[in-house]
């Protein structure tokens, strides 16, 4: 498939720092990506990485201590290329909610138990005045919860959130997500809190809705399986920074990043029998006071000398395949 | 080559109550009615969803959970009716690893104290109480250095390392490993796994591995068991399970599992068993075969009888009707 890639957001040395009590923590350090329309795009690494916080920054959905130190997050909507970190929070919440949309991790956290999940779905439209009024609301969120595929949504919409299992509600959250058909559509390790059978559920449930409504996915996941499942580019966080970035068979035939090679080698694949993982030695270090120069270089097994003054750049070694290593 | 079992489980149940206004309104039964063995120097693999009863079966054969009836055979002796001294045995020849790196280390206790209680309270006599702890640490790749600290001065996976220093302490011969690794990222996580590897060579630990990564429990296991809704469906060698599951439940399970290969992942998507629905409630499982609502291949007898589990090929078990010979 080789088409002109058209970027719908366009991120340019985002940068966040956490003002706490032992330090400033630099979260995240001039990240930089382009995601295309219609692609899922997909940010990995493990804790710490910083991948949350960049999907966060987007929409500056940062709180305090935090702030968004610098960058640009370019957007091209359909009225033109708006920098999302430049607007005002009146502004940005038109934006955020209803042409980029969040999932996140824990269904629980993210319905309310208070009310009936109809309502909540509801709410979402007529905040944003995609609807007149609830009445109007209510009916759409019937069609949403079809959507997802929620089985008897004509009885399910009057339940509360506990009346549901983690796997329904996550698939509300989905349907939430959507209710306003978002351009794009972050979700942050949407499947972690569930079990895999119904994480294959919810992934099929994203790959249809994505074709379906052409939205751009943003996918968050340390979990390499996912990735593989679902990505069309890859972009791998190591300590707040960009390692790489692929397409989805560039990273996981030909990864050039000494850490991803490694994070690669240390993920037990079901499928294959291994005598032996490959562990990278040492731990993710403190963002307090990271590693000089290429802040991989403590655990890298190649790390030479300029690793440790210099900060690498992302450079271009192959077509679309970025790498940020001193030893390209 | 055949092991002679360490352990055996025979019939084990635990119903937990559920409570209601003034009466009982029924049981949680949690594990229901389960038996396996576990051979010396092997690593048994336990798998399922969560709710499955895998956590409730690992703490029942330690009675750290008293079960509602059935018996485990440790070396020749039944657990569930040990006293003083032999259950005082007991306890330091099984021991458990806890998921949770956070909460398994008292915080005021430095590393010396925290490896050290358990060898006094077992009145283990040692010369040199530094270089015991010292060649415990090193064993489990943290050393000296680590010896006066505290819990909170360590990451989640030298948590765990220090907890397998305490539990190496007492020499156990059996370990439970409960999720030993789900708290810690991928790096971390292969770390701690060839550790455990490493030890087991070493001492001739057998383990229990309990998961729900497939992916770990097929690099640990030796034989696995999968479970679910407090049932044993399938137990046999894991190699011999990833290859060719014999229950449709643990068919669904592993086609079900993301595979970090995209090529791979496109040609098992394409071949993926679709089941709707989610494991129903333990309270009221379903009749017979507690998976046959959601079962493709569910036939009449699946929903009266409950399939025993029975050997359909060399030390192969299964519970399914699909494998009747009768």
């Amino acid at each position: 498939m080789r088409r002109m890639p058209e970027p719908i957001l366009e991120v340019r040395d985002l940068t966040v720092h956490f003002y706490t009590y032992a330090g400033i923590v630099k979260a995240i350090e001039r990240v930089s990506f382009d995601v295309y329309k219609g692609e899922t795009f997909a940010l990995v690494g493990e804790t710490g990485c910083g991948k949350s916080v960049t999907s966060r920054a987007l929409t500056q959905l940062i709180e305090s201590p935090g702030r968004i130190v610098g960058g640009k997050v370019i957007y091209h909507s359909d009225k033109g290329p708006i920098d999302l970190l430049k607007l005002r929070e009146e502004e940005i919440r038109e934006i955020r909610g209803k042409e980029i949309a969040y999932i996140f991790q824990d269904p629980h956290a993210s319905l309310d138990p208070l009310y009936q999940v109809g309502y909540q779905i509801a709410e979402a439209m007529v905040v944003h005045n995609t609807v007149k009024d609830l009445k109007e609301g209510l009916q759409r969120a019937l069609s949403i919860l079809k959507r997802v595929l929620i089985p008897d949504p004509e009885s399910r919409i009057k339940n509360y959130p506990h009346e549901m299992s983690g796997g329904m509600k996550q698939r509300v959250v989905i349907g939430t997500g959507l209710t306003n058909n978002p351009k794009v559509l972050i979700a942050d390790e949407p499947t972690t809190a569930l079990d895999v059978t119904v994480q294959a559920q919810i992934l099929d449930l994203m790959n249809k809705l994505k074709r379906d409504y052409n939205t751009t996915l943003i996918l968050i996941t340390h979990n390499m399986g996912v990735v593989a499942e679902m990505a069309d580019r890859i972009a791998v966080m190591y300590a707040g920074k960009i390692a790489e970035i692929g397409t989805a068979e560039q990273i996981f035939k030909n990864p050039l990043h000494p850490y991803t090679q490694g994070l690669l080698k240390a993920v037990p694949n079901p499928m294959k029998r291994i005598e032996r993982l490959d562990a990278i030695p040492g731990t993710v270090p403190n963002l307090i006071t990271p590693p000089s120069g290429c802040r991989f270089h403590p655990r890298c097994p190649f790390a030479k000398d300029i690793c440790k003054q210099k900060v690498p750049e992302l450079k271009e070694i192959e077509d679309g395949h970025f790498v940020a290593c001193h030893l390209y | 080559m055949k092991l002679e079992p360490i352990l055996q489980v025979r019939n084990l149940k635990k119903y937990f109550p559920v409570k209601g206004l003034f009466f009982t309104k029924g049981h949680v039964k949690a594990v229901d009615d389960i038996s396996f063995e576990i051979r010396r120097g092997e690593t048994f693999g336990l798998v399922g969803e969560s709710g499955c009863g895998k956590t409730t079966t690992g703490r029942t054969i330690l009675r750290l959970i008293e079960p509602t009836d059935g018996e485990v055979i440790f070396q020749g002796k039944n657990i569930m009716e040990l006293k003083g001294d032999e259950m005082k045995w007991f306890r330091r020849k099984a021991q458990i690893m806890f998921q949770d790196p956070y909460s398994s280390l008292n915080p005021r206790q430095t590393v010396f104290e925290v490896i050290m209680e358990p060898v006094r309270f077992h009145g283990i006599h040692v010369d040199d109480p530094e270089e015991f702890v010292i060649k415990l640490l090193e064993s489990v790749g943290l050393n000296e250095m680590h010896l006066y600290r505290y819990p909170h001065e360590f990451s989640g996976g030298q948590r765990q390392r220090i907890a397998l220093a305490r539990l190496l302490a007492l020499r156990p011969e059996f370990i439970v490993l409960d999720e030993p690794t789900s708290a810690l990222d991928v790096s971390v996580q292969a770390n701690i796994l060839n550790t455990l590897k490493d030890i087991q060579r070493e001492f001739g630990f057998t383990y229990l591995f309990i998961s729900h990564d497939l992916g770990v429990v097929k690099y640990m296991s030796h034989r696995m068991g999968v479970m679910y809704l407090g049932k044993l469906v399938e137990v046999g060698p894991s190699d011999e399970i990833f290859e060719k599951p014999l229950h449709p439940y643990t068919q669904l399970l592993l086609s079900a599992i993301p595979v970090p290969d995209p090529e791979l992942a496109k040609e098992l998507k394409a071949k993926r068993m679709k089941v709707e629905g989610e494991p129903p409630s333990p309270i009221n499982p379903p009749s017979g075969c507690r998976f046959h609502p959601r079962c493709p291949f569910a036939k009449d007898i699946c929903k009266k009888q409950e399939p025993p589990l029975m050997e359909a090929e060399k030390d192969h078990y299964v519970a399914c009707w699909l494998y009747s010979k009768a």
